[in-house]
């Protein structure tokens, strides 16, 4: 009877919860769901975590690669946060490019990277011009229960934090007559880990009516929604 | 058209100077163009028209934001500003007037030189108001810049976007002044806010 009210009108199905200053779940207003962290759980990726906000799902894997800085930027690298909404997250999301969701999601996702300056990309700089690392971040959401910025964002922190990575000596140009390119040099017994500046904090909140509702768990239909991420 | 600022203390309250025209196009329901300083925005609506099945909703209109860059292919960056239009302006519509509708509106970038989502947003009221479609408000964009010297600086060009440490664009409801959609960029404080 309660499933059936929910769908005829859920904006009252809400409020009646509101009223009594909870949520359908149970939940106080400014109640998080219970969240847990698995970290390094991808072996084949240089770092991974795997988040669970109550239902939510999100795992993140980064691969570090080489490239070519570009040319208005030599002495910083390079990192690249994908998100990708499966069909297996939630039947919301139909199979086939990336929908608006998750690019604006990626985009989100890079604008906290670049404002927050979680790592410094000049530290992925190996050699000016020449060289430098590039982080891929795929994050991809495994089941999808609302909250899904929050989730992003912590399981990329927590990723960027497992990331362990060879370090580089980079052989200087030889002066020669074929002018062989310069080699690089792996060294793989020395890994060392990323230096984190800043680690952000989102939170989602959700206004409903012009009374403040908390932090977001389910698409219900609220009257305005706030991303807000801080970093310490 | 009076667009009135609220901002505090800010270093400059003058925005550069806009201007706009309405129904520049023939083919479109609704077309308008914007322009703040240099940068230029062109808008077109259609609908409402039909709906594809898989993209209906059984009891409002399905909107739809296009957003043409001017150079090159569309971007995560427009899809971002892409989903910022259609939030605003699905909250303006009366889109449960028009079920199982759909309702395109289509923004090319002319020509960018700073607070281009601002730009966008006037260029989407403008054109909707063009194409009498129904909507409970009407809204504006403003941008809003925190410069190195923590000087607020509103509808900054592209120079002085790209060496702000924090750029923030709001859509304000024309009758409530409430703001209707925040998309910030960047580091700052509450109080900045």
């Amino acid at each position: 009877m309660a499933a059936g009210f929910k769908t005829a009108e859920p904006l009252e199905y809400h409020r009646s919860f509101l009223k009594e200053n909870c949520r359908p779940d149970g939940r106080e207003l400014g109640e998080f769901r219970l969240t847990t962290l698995n970290i390094g759980s991808i072996n084949t990726a240089d770092g991974s975590a795997l988040v669970k906000i109550g239902n939510t799902t999100v795992i993140c894997g980064i691969k570090a690669e080489l490239a070519a800085p570009s040319t208005d930027a030599p002495d910083k690298g390079y990192i690249v946060p994908n998100v990708d909404l499966p069909p297996l997250c939630s039947s919301r999301f139909r199979p086939g490019p990336p929908g608006e969701q998750a690019q604006a999601a990626s985009q989100f996702i890079a604008d906290v990277i670049d404002g927050s300056k979680i790592i410094k990309k000049e530290e992925l700089c190996i050699e000016k011009s020449k060289l430098c690392w590039v982080l891929y971040c795929d994050i991809i959401c495994l089941d999808y229960d609302g909250n899904l910025l929050d989730a992003c964002v912590i399981t990329l922190l927590a990723a960027l934090k497992n990331i362990t990575h060879f370090s580089f000596v980079v052989q200087l140009p030889t002066v020669t007559i074929n002018k062989e390119t310069d080699l690089a040099d792996v060294d793989i017994q020395h890994k060392r880990h990323l230096h984190i500046n800043k680690q952000p904090v989102a939170s989602t909140f959700a206004v409903f009516d012009d009374d403040h509702s908390g932090p977001y768990s389910r698409r219900g239909k609220p009257g305005f929604i706030v991303n807000y991420c801080s970093h310490r | 058209m009076k667009m009135e600022q609220s901002v505090c203390e800010p270093v400059c309250t003058v925005l550069r100077e806009y201007a706009c025209e309405q129904n520049i196009l023939s083919k479109p329901d609704g077309s308008a163009s914007f322009k703040q300083g240099d940068t230029s925005v062109l808008a077109g609506v259609y609908g409402p028209a039909e709906v594809k099945v898989n993209k209906e909703i059984y009891d409002r209109a399905t909107l739809e934001v296009v957003i043409q860059p001017k150079v090159g292919m569309q971007s995560v960056r427009e899809r971002a500003r892409e989903q910022c239009v259609r939030e605003t302006c699905e909250a303006a519509l009366l889109s449960t007037l028009h079920p199982r509708s759909s309702l395109t509106l289509v923004l090319q970038v002319v020509h960018d030189d700073g607070s281009l989502l601002s730009c966008c947003l006037n260029a989407a009221c403008m054109a909707l108001m063009d194409a009498g479609l129904p909507m409970s408000r009407l809204f504006c964009g403003v941008t809003c810049a925190i410069d190195a010297e923590s000087q607020i600086i509103t509808d900054p060009t592209a120079q002085q976007e790209k060496e702000c440490r924090a750029l923030m664009t709001f859509a304000i409801d024309a009758k409530d002044r409430n703001v209707m959609m925040s998309s910030t960029r960047g580091s700052f404080s509450v109080e900045e806010e």
